[in-house]
């Protein structure tokens, strides 16, 4: 077996939530592609990324959904599923709290040039997930 | 003129990266010469067949005397993390690329997406980093 370091079994994790945030994932799921326990997992993969995992995962997906309303004239209730959120009411509240203002009133703000800029969306990816605190979001996913 | 030779990529372990690059991403071996004197040093790059001027270079993460162990271990912890630099592969075929790199067990990071500048995949090496693989449709943008 060759030596990974345990860093690898996390990005594991992350990828995970990157390739496949439009399904209906949970931090459950990046637990067991870790191959840790939920508490536990948690607790490494915030000492390595710097956040819980259910931030990330849920930013991932406002990420691509502010991407969405920027980018396309899809409903937010169509985008909302899109980005493997079930409950369109909790998907507005977690959207205005991160971004300051209502999905509607983020899509207005952009004018249609902003989606001819030639950025690799690994860029866009990277730099376009906001930051925001979970709200005690996270407060029901064990010690952290 | 300037050209560019090689890049270098950090792996965690050498076989297993060239495995990687030859056996599912389907390159071939430039070189693979370990030398002995070097406290043996193995010289290892890969590149596409049909692209004879670049290689990527598979280097293994060293030890001392060359990095002390802590720096080792910070650059092992920083190529599983997924940070360190991502190469840039461009296909005429993103979507066949992507089923066919699946289908050999390959990690895929992003799924073949419509970009403004193409279509575009992501996927992993063993070691972590980080591999882009865009199919270039300028007349898009």
């Amino acid at each position: 077996m060759v030596y990974a370091p345990p860093a690898r079994h996390l990005l594991r994790a992350r990828d995970l939530a990157d390739a496949r945030f439009f399904e209906p994932l949970d931090v459950d799921d990046m637990a067991a592609a870790a191959g840790l326990s939920r508490a536990h997992f948690s607790r490494e993969f915030r000492r390595a990324f710097g956040e819980s995992p259910h931030a990330y995962l849920l930013t991932r997906r406002l990420e691509r959904a502010a991407s969405m309303l920027r980018y396309t004239d899809r409903s937010v209730a169509d985008i909302c599923f899109s980005v493997g959120l079930a409950s369109v009411g909790s998907f507005t509240s977690s959207f205005t709290r991160t971004y300051g203002v209502t999905p509607t009133a983020y899509r207005a703000r952009f004018p249609p040039a902003v989606a001819h800029a030639i950025i690799p969306s690994c860029i866009v990816r990277a730099y376009g997930r906001p930051q925001r605190s979970t709200n005690g979001e996270d407060r029901n996913v064990g010690p952290e | 003129m300037i050209r560019i030779a090689n890049a270098q990529l950090w792996v965690q372990d050498q076989d297993e990266a060239l495995a990687f690059y030859t056996e599912k991403l389907g390159w071939e071996v430039r070189a693979d010469v370990t030398l002995p004197e070097m406290g043996d040093f193995r010289w290892l790059t890969v590149g596409p067949a049909d692209q004879e001027d670049f290689a990527v270079v598979l280097m293994a993460i060293p030890g001392p005397p060359v990095f002390e162990e802590e720096t080792a271990e910070q650059l092992r912890s920083v190529v599983a993390k997924g940070v360190a630099a991502p190469i840039f592969l461009t296909t005429d075929d993103c979507h066949a690329a992507y089923e066919d790199l699946r289908a050999r067990g390959v990690e895929f990071v992003d799924t073949p997406e419509e970009r403004p500048y193409g279509i575009d995949a992501s996927f992993r090496d063993p070691s972590g980093n980080h591999i882009r693989l865009t199919q270039v449709q300028l007349a898009n943008v």
